[in-house]
Formats: structure tokens, C-alpha cells, sequence
């Protein structure tokens, strides 16, 4: 089976954020993304757990995007452009897909 | 009602002690939770019931030039009391002036779990009030918010270019304000009619469930005070503790002049005395992610909401009925 090398961008961020950085990556060409509940964590901000909240502040959420490697360089500048004020983590991984045309 | 009697009904309600047990319970780490699909249904429920009824409330009685200087008082006392709260946390704590906008936001807007309590403690003093409290309480959450970025534009001048159109849509399109708005406007449509159809679901359960989300309310808070409490210094607790009798006293000076009833009264005091903890954190990690979620949250859930709900109502109420010349 034919598979093609791509970047993952894995995005940890604030709930509330978490539609202005889904506009930040359309405007800078990402064609699709999946978007995870975390369930809790702990970081340099302290410790969170979803658990009993019923606003979006003090939740954190992971946005899951596949795109080529050409690209990620330009899907970076858009994402920090948001993040850089905000709470989260930016990871980049080498990943294969098989339907390559997809992203 | 005496304001110890006042008082001695509001801690030994079962509201007050399903909260005292959630917050008694997270601090002694137990495993105890309420699951977040879970605690965003009861809050749904207890918007929808509250919402509701205060609709049905202004069927019966119409709009008038009573619930508009209602809200207009709302919306002053919203915008004004974030002033005086930054102004007091520069004043006598080290916080930065971010922090200290993104504070004095959340005691100028309210905390609608609070109101919802006030609701029962003045139901339980025996005391009716007007329904549109509901649409009050709506208005003074968003006012806060716009005077608290002003306050950090002032104090960090390479903000002033961002655009607020899209928060406030964010802050006006909140969930919760959505759920309260939308069930008042359903319940002014269809008045004591709509209530009977729907009253077995918001009438008689409604005290079971806001003892379940106020234990889970406990947890949260507990949990937070356990997690964030030592970030709060001595001068910010203290804070926490004395802006809700500042505020407090400032809107029984507004019920001086306010035809409300002592109930009426007890919730507009209530509603200025409370800290918002769901629609302002989420509005400030837009507006000033640069302030710390760590102090304003700890601050708001779990010292300031804890104060009022235990002692602060009592003195609400005890304020309100000296203010209203009621019981």
C-alpha cells in the first residue's frame, strides 16, 4: 500500500480559544482538523480537570490537523499569532497517511 | 425573620450543605465528581427554570417603567464596581494591572448559581419578588467586561488595536445568557399557561437539582481553593471577602430609591454582591489572556462564592429588608 509522509500538528489549548484557532487555521489553508476533549492535566499554569465545569475557562481542548510539509511553517505562523498569549502546547510529528490527496 | 434566624435557615438548608459537603469532599481529596456533560445539564435545567419563571412572572405584570430603572441600575452598578475593585486591588495588593482588570471584571459581573440561590433564601424567608430580577441579572453580566478591558487597554496601550466586536458577540452569544434570555422570552410568551404544562419538570424538582449542582459547585470550588489557593496572597483573599459588602452596600443604596420589593431588593444586593465564575473566565481567557485564570477563578469560586452563599445571603436579605422597609 502506497503511503505519503506528512506533519501532524497536535494543539493543546484553552476551550474558550478554541474557535478562533479552528479561523486561524482555515485562513491559513488547513482543510480539516478533529478536535478532542482532554480530560485533565497539569503544566507551568497549574493543575485542570474537566471534571464538574460548566464554563469553557479552566477546560483545555486538543485540535488534531494533518497538512503537508510545506505548509506547516505558514499553519504555524497563523496558530501563534492566537497562541502565543494564550495557554497550550504546539507539537509537530512526522506522520504517513494513506489517502495522501486528502490533506 | 430575625437576621440570626435568617441565617440559621440559610446554613442549615439542604442547598447550602450539599455545598458545604462538595467543598468539605474535594478538599479531603475524595473521588467524588460530577461528570461535565453532566454539571452542563443542570445548569441548563436551572437556567431554563429560573429563565422561565421570571417570564412568567412578566406576563402577568408587564413591562414597566419599574423593571427598566431595574436594569438600568444593573447595568450601572455592573460597570461602576469594577472600577472601585481595581481601583482597591492596586491600591493593597501586588497584582499587575491585567490581573487586576481581569479581577475586578468578575465582581462587577454576576454570578447567576448565586442569584439562583438568592431565588431559594428569599422563597424561604417567605418573600415574593419580581420577576424581571431574571433579565437583570442578564444584563449586569457584560458591562463589567467592557469596563475591565478598558481599565487593561489603559494600562497596556499595545492592546488598544484589537477589535472587541467579536468578544462582545462571544460574551452576548454565551451559553448560559442564551439559556436565561431565551427561557424568560418563552416564559413572558406564554405565561401561567405554559407554566402549568410545564411545571412538573421546573417546579418540583428544582430544589433536588440545584442541590446536586451545588455539590458539584462544592467539588469545583474545593477542588480549586486545594489547587490554586496558595497563587492567593492575604490582601487578595481579603478582597474576595470585603468587595462583596462593598458592592452589597452600594446596591442597597440603589434600592433606596427602587421600587422593589424586600425580595426584589435581596436579589438585586445579591446579584451586585456576586463574583462571575462561568461567563467572565471564559470572556477574560479572550480578552486578557495574559491575566492569571489561576488567581481570578481561584478568587471567584472558591472564596467569594463560598462567602455569600453561606453568609453573605443572610446579610443580603437582612440589608435588603432594612433598605425596602419590608419584613
Amino acid at each position: 500500500m502506497d503511503m505519503h509522509p506528512k506533519k501532524r500538528i497536535e494543539i493543546i489549548v484553552e476551550a474558550p480559544a478554541i474557535h478562533r484557532l479552528t479561523a486561524a487555521l482555515e485562513s491559513a489553508g488547513v482543510t480539516g482538523y478533529s478536535i478532542l476533549p482532554v480530560l485533565g492535566g497539569r503544566g507551568s499554569t497549574g493543575t485542570w480537570s474537566r471534571d464538574g465545569l460548566v464554563g469553557g475557562a479552566g477546560q483545555m481542548v486538543m485540535l488534531i490537523c494533518i497538512t503537508d510539509a510545506g505548509r506547516v511553517e505558514a499553519v504555524l505562523d497563523h496558530v501563534m499569532r492566537l497562541l502565543s498569549r494564550q495557554i497550550g502546547i504546539v507539537t509537530v510529528g512526522d506522520v504517513a497517511v494513506v489517502r495522501g490527496e486528502r490533506f | 425573620m430575625s437576621g440570626i434566624d435568617l441565617a440559621i435557615a440559610n446554613l442549615t438548608s439542604p442547598m447550602v450543605l450539599f455545598f458545604v459537603l462538595g467543598f468539605a469532599a474535594a478538599l479531603a481529596r475524595s473521588d467524588l465528581s460530577v461528570p461535565e456533560a453532566i454539571a452542563k445539564a443542570l445548569a441548563l435545567y436551572l437556567m431554563l427554570a429560573i429563565g422561565f419563571k421570571g417570564g412568567v412572572e412578566i406576563n402577568k405584570t408587564g413591562i414597566d417603567a419599574r423593571m427598566l430603572g431595574a436594569i438600568g441600575a444593573g447595568a450601572l452598578l455592573s460597570a461602576v464596581i469594577p472600577l472601585i475593585g481595581y481601583g482597591l486591588l492596586r491600591l493593597t495588593t501586588r497584582l499587575s494591572a491585567v490581573d487586576a482588570a481581569a479581577v475586578a471584571a468578575h465582581y462587577g459581573s454576576i454570578s447567576i448559581v448565586t442569584f439562583v440561590a438568592g431565588t431559594e433564601a428569599v422563597r424561604l424567608a417567605g418573600w415574593p419578588f419580581e420577576g424581571y430580577l431574571v433579565a437583570v441579572a442578564a444584563i449586569m453580566e457584560t458591562p463589567a467586561i467592557m469596563v475591565a478591558l478598558l481599565l487593561a487597554r489603559r494600562a497596556a496601550p499595545d492592546r488598544r488595536g484589537e477589535p472587541v466586536g467579536a468578544l462582545l458577540r462571544e460574551i452576548g452569544l454565551n451559553g448560559s445568557i442564551v439559556m436565561l434570555i431565551g427561557s424568560f422570552i418563552i416564559g413572558a410568551i406564554t405565561g401561567p399557561k405554559g407554566l402549568q404544562m410545564i411545571d412538573p419538570f421546573i417546579g418540583a424538582p428544582f430544589r433536588g437539582i440545584l442541590c446536586l449542582f451545588l455539590l458539584d459547585m462544592g467539588l469545583v470550588a474545593g477542588r480549586g481553593l486545594r489547587e490554586g489557593g496558595r497563587l492567593l496572597s492575604l490582601p487578595v483573599i481579603a478582597f474576595g471577602l470585603y468587595m462583596p459588602l462593598i458592592s452589597a452596600v452600594l446596591a442597597a443604596a440603589f434600592c433606596l430609591v427602587l421600587p422593589l420589593s424586600p425580595g426584589g431588593a435581596a436579589l438585586l444586593i445579591t446579584l451586585s454582591a456576586s463574583a462571575s465564575y462561568i461567563a467572565v473566565p471564559a470572556a477574560m481567557r479572550l480578552a486578557l489572556p495574559e491575566a492569571r485564570p489561576a488567581i481570578y477563578l481561584t478568587l471567584s469560586l472558591a472564596v467569594t462564592f463560598p462567602f455569600n452563599l453561606t453568609i453573605g445571603l443572610p446579610l443580603y436579605l437582612f440589608l435588603a429588608a432594612r433598605v425596602s422597609g419590608g419584613n
